[in-house]
């Protein structure tokens, strides 16, 4: 019997011993997202996406943002600006190495950034680099960039994902073999299926809490729901139905964050189709929106309305919602006026997700209330891209416009939605080549006041963006000032 | 009368079809409520004596939902099965009146092809390819259902072509084609009416199929499988929002079967006899 006793003692023990080795912090995670890269280039297409995986984690930048969007030193320690605005010498990092071992010189500063603004250049955002003159080797660690024009925000400019620091001799295999100087370094690709990173122990900052990081691709809302419920994924971010959300704030196995994005969703109109190239028809689809109504049936309530294309958390905002308050009898009035009192029909063409699909049957229906008839096509990414974003073949449109500071777009006569208005070209000429912070403010509310009262597309609302994650996870991003799943600081609470 | 007792399942099956016809019919001239209206303030209400099925998740009213999409799945079934009928049939008496020649050769090989493929697949092939729409919908459906016919007409014609009273027409000088009309015709048609019944089953379940994945009516057309596919992730919210959807289609379908199977009861001579 004593015997017996001493045993299970040693068993409990044992046990006791077994648990306690368990109860360590988890040291991997698995982040689930909605959409799948379509390769690993962030240089080299315009999919969030790929910025979602790679940004911060295995990518790097000169600059590199925040959490709260400000810009901070990447893999520039400093940088001086000449007087003029117009020359930037920037100093790297000491020790800085690439995944496959070699060291980051100035050398692949200046392939990165001549790579991104060459004649050929695949790169998304070519916008960003077009001001700079040249790109000069000083030393293997400084590197001094020359502008055509002083511009208040190159430093900006160079933290987005789409301008990170390559290496010219893994250029390559990039898309499917991305090799950066990250805190992660990536080790796996199933297509369809998840990307595996682990964890860089040469890397030259704030190492990662991580041992290895999974991200799942799971696109179908129900699917998302079930893989969250089950906790086959630790966190999910960009949760895509907003309607569970109250069901897992009420779960104490998950947190919920619902931060905001830099996605200004709007019902766009294409300027140049008639009848929507008469500001007084587009001033009257304005009014015949009800925005609440959107983001209460659309959005379950998560989001802020807005008046213009620009993010109220960004201190430069003016709410104008006031110019398109939601009055179908000015609307009527206004389509009167413009010669269309029986109303009109034209096509209401929806991408994929749920603040299109749903938003598009709520405003279809308000539409119809004051005689505009929309004729609905729900249409996949690819074929929104072939038809709305490129051959500019729609009517009206719902997406969100998810990078930053991007009002800029209303400078472009030839993007999607048609806008051509030499004087808000000319204020955005005058913006970019401004560098004081008072004048830049004073400038960017004339513009967002510009494209508010000429209606150029109707303003819905900024899109939230929802967080689901086991509540023992720490330092998760809770907005997205730029489309990025920093996991260099997460970890796993005891 | 008397028909409707030969079988068990002819009257039940009956009823819940001419239900939900009854209930696309009336959807015509008038629903409860204004299905294209959405009053956000009211979505997602349970049942109640002003909503019987309760409102989705626009505020609509799921019952009037339920009517017009009644009305858009049969209308895409009947016309659906109407091509079918209408192609399949003749192609299938043509090749029972020359078989084994060239003609039949052509059609049956033809009608292999089709029948190849898997039906939704066509189905979803052809509204990829055209774009979503009710009319496309209708199409791809009619489109897997004239093999159908078909084979059938084919195979049926096929055995009366060796009766005596074929046999006596054709001594009476009529050509192939009146023969085929009058006597072989006729006498197939209490089969396609079964069949009928069956691939208008089927052409509401592909429907329901097409719009679940947004390849059918489009909105803001009231659609069964849209409003279930609309509802998935909301189904621990607000159960009713997928619950009668669901169980339209379900019953619908279910009434139908038990129809066909009523009908063939009821109408195969070999059964009849067997039964007295």
């Amino acid at each position: 019997m004593r015997l017996r006793k001493f045993g299970l003692g040693l068993v409990s023990a044992l046990a006791l011993a077994a648990s306690m080795g368990v109860a360590h912090a988890k040291s991997d995670i698995v982040v689930a997202m909605q959409l799948e890269p379509p390769h690993l280039d962030p240089t080299g297409a315009a999919a969030g996406a790929i910025d979602s995986v790679l940004y911060s984690n295995v990518f790097e930048g000169l600059t590199r943002f925040g959490p709260d969007g400000s810009v901070n030193p990447g893999l520039a320690e400093s940088w001086e600006i000449s007087e003029d605005g117009k020359t930037y010498t920037f100093k790297l990092h000491e020790g800085v190495k690439f995944h496959d071992g070699s060291d980051l010189t100035a050398d692949d500063v200046k392939f990165s950034l001549d790579r991104a603004r060459a004649d050929d250049s695949q790169n998304a955002q070519k916008a960003l680099f077009t001001g700079i003159e040249t790109v000069e080797v000083v030393d293997p660690l400084t590197v001094k960039v020359t502008l055509k024009e002083p511009n208040g925000s190159f430093l900006f400019n160079m933290a987005w994902g789409d301008a990170v620091i390559v290496a010219p001799e893994s250029i390559g295999d990039i898309k499917s073999k991305p090799i950066g100087t990250g805190a992660f370094k990536f080790t796996n690709w199933v297509q369809g299926d998840r990307i595996d990173l682990e964890k860089n122990a040469d890397y030259w900052g704030e190492p990662a809490k991580l041992d290895k990081v999974t991200f799942k691709f799971i696109s179908d809302p129900t699917a998302a729901f079930a893989a969250v419920m089950a906790e086959d994924v630790n966190a999910f971010v960009g949760f895509p139905a907003p309607e569970n959300l109250p069901q897992f704030e009420a779960d104490s196995r998950f947190q919920v964050l619902v931060g905001s994005t830099e996605g200004e969703t709007i019902l766009a109109a294409n300027n140049k189709l008639p009848p929507l190239d008469n500001i007084k028809v587009r001033e009257a689809i304005a009014h015949a929106v009800d925005r609440q109504a959107i983001i209460d049936g659309a959005m379950f309530g998560y989001g802020t309305p807005i008046g213009t294309h620009f993010a109220p958390h960004s201190p430069d905002y003016v709410d104008l919602t006031a110019n398109s308050q939601y009055d179908p009898e000015l609307a009527k009035k206004l389509l009167a006026e413009a010669g269309y009192a029986e109303g009109f029909t034209t096509t209401l063409k929806l991408p994929p997700p749920s603040y299109a699909r749903r938003g598009g049957e709520i405003i279809a229906a308000q539409l119809r209330a004051v005689g505009i008839e929309t004729e609905i096509s729900n249409l996949e990414w690819a074929q929104w891209l072939e038809q709305v974003f490129k051959g500019k073949d729609f009517g009206l449109t719902i997406v969100s416009h998810t990078e930053p500071m991007d009002i800029g777009i209303y400078a472009r006569p030839d993007y999607y939605f048609q806008y051509d208005n030499a004087d808000f070209q000319k204020l955005f000429a005058d913006l970019t080549a401004e560098d004081d912070p008072e004048k830049r403010s004073v400038l960017l509310k004339q513009a967002q006041e510009m494209i508010s009262k000429d209606y150029v597309n109707t303003y819905l609302f900024q899109l939230a963006f929802p967080t689901i994650a086991d509540a023992k996870i720490k330092g998760l991003w809770e907005n997205q000032p730029t489309q990025a799943t920093d996991l260099t600081a997460v970890y796993w609470e005891d | 009368m008397s028909l409707l007792f030969h079988s068990r399942t002819l009257l039940p099956g009956a009823v819940l079809t001419l239900l939900f016809t009854a209930a696309a019919l009336i959807s015509l001239v008038w629903v409860p409520y204004d299905t294209t209206v959405v009053d956000i303030a009211n979505r997602m209400k349970p049942p109640s004596w002003l909503h019987p099925f309760g409102t989705d998740q626009f505020g609509r009213d799921i019952l009037s939902m339920i009517m017009v999409g009644a009305r858009t799945s049969i209308a895409v079934a009947l016309v659906a099965v109407g091509i079918g009928m209408a192609v399949g049939v003749p192609l299938g008496l043509a090749a029972a009146a020359r078989k084994g020649g060239l003609m039949d050769e052509i059609i049956m090989r033809a009608n292999d092809l089709v029948f190849a493929f898997p039906s939704l697949l066509i189905a979803v092939m052809i509204t990829a390819v055209f774009g979503a729409s009710a009319l496309n919908a209708i199409i791809a459906i009619g489109i897997f259902n004239i093999p159908v016919f078909a084979r059938l007409t084919r195979g049926a014609a096929l055995s009366l072509w060796n009766r005596e009273y074929i046999l006596a027409a054709r001594v009476a000088g009529k050509g192939s084609a009146r023969i085929s009309l009058e006597h072989i015709l006729p006498n197939v048609a209490n089969l396609l009416i079964v069949q009928g019944t069956i691939q208008f089953s089927l052409g509401i379940l592909a429907e329901a199929g097409l719009s679940y994945v947004g390849l059918g009516a489009q909105p803001p057309t009231a659609s069964w499988g849209r409003m279930l596919a609309d509802s998935q992730t909301m189904i621990s919210l607000a159960p009713h929002l997928a619950l009668f959807p669901g169980l339209a289609i379900l019953l619908t379908v279910l009434g139908l079967n038990l129809l066909g199977d009523g009908l063939r009861d009821s109408l195969d001579p070999k059964l009849r006899r067997a039964r007295t």
